[in-house]
């Protein structure tokens, strides 16, 4: 290996850095999206910093959308573990009250962009 | 002519077989639709021992039949961007002789990936598949610079034994 070629892996590292900014953030999603018992209780922007009660027959959640991240700030559930599972903006990740029967989600609104489990079958 | 089509037979045979254990390494990086691209050796290597037009042969004859074995229309168009783009890439770095075996095959495997994006905006017609693109450029990097010490050390041992059978 030569120098050359150390510029040149070095160049391809810096130009995945630049793309991974310019364009990273389309991995995110960017809708939220609010399942209570099974049923869809709403549908949220990610962009748009608000917070949502989540009133159902076994107790509440706060729901909390800020800066394009989406967490859970309060529950009266025994465990609150959705609380401490954090914030997210990952199309892969959600946050799920067990005792309420609460999962959060985050989607794309696009539908075009494919699951990773897709691109996989083609590739294969 | 008829030992340049039992080498060419015998690279093509290699290509294949390369790409078929590649399944068998134990090399994951996490990420879906990341390999070796073991079979990028053969090209490699052959761009350091053979003509540029009979490595490209290889290379579209290995794809071609690869895909007919054990993919489908879609796999194959993939593969022949990436292969395609990957070769000329290689070639070009090759021709300006600035770079080292692994710097060409580090070219290669990151354009590889390139072409293989590409196509697949198209396929999908959807620009965000881009989103992509980092993680499978520093895959690229990676697997081309492994490829590439590789391909230093096997076409120097094949050289060598050129020179010797010429003797």
């Amino acid at each position: 290996m030569n120098k050359k070629d150390l510029w040149l892996i070095l160049g391809f590292i810096m130009l995945a850095g630049v793309c991974y900014i310019l364009f990273g953030r389309t991995r995110l999603g960017n809708q939220v999206v609010i399942v209570l018992d099974g049923k869809e209780y709403g549908t949220y922007s990610l962009d748009q910093n608000q917070d949502i009660m989540v009133k159902g027959e076994k107790g509440y959640n706060q729901v909390r959308i800020e800066d394009c991240m989406v967490w859970i700030v309060d529950a009266d559930c025994p465990d609150r573990y959705c609380v401490k599972q954090g914030k997210t903006n990952d199309r892969h990740k959600s946050l799920i009250c067990l005792p309420h029967e609460l999962v959060v989600e985050v989607k794309s609104s696009d539908q075009g962009m494919p699951d990773e489990d897709d691109v996989d079958m083609i590739s294969q | 002519m008829a030992k340049k089509v039992a080498e060419m037979g015998v690279f093509v045979a290699l290509a294949m077989i390369f790409s078929y254990v590649e399944v068998l390494i134990p090399f994951h990086f996490g990420i879906p639709g990341v390999k070796l691209g073991i079979a990028n050796l053969v090209i490699v290597v052959g761009l350091y021992l053979f003509p540029a037009k009979e490595v490209f042969g290889i290379s579209v004859v290995r794809i071609l039949l690869m895909g007919l074995l054990f993919g489908n229309g879609v796999s194959i168009l993939y593969s022949l961007v990436g292969g395609i783009l990957s070769f000329f890439v290689m070639l070009f770095c090759k021709k300006v002789s600035v770079f080292s075996v692994i710097g060409v095959s580090v070219a290669g495997g990151v354009f590889h990936n390139i072409g293989q994006i590409l196509a697949a905006m198209v396929v999908l017609w959807n620009v965000r598949i881009v989103s992509y693109l980092p993680v499978l450029l520093v895959a690229g990097v990676v697997t081309g610079a492994l490829n590439g010490y590789l391909s230093k050390k096997i076409s120097s041992i094949m050289l060598q034994a050129r020179k010797q059978m010429e003797k």
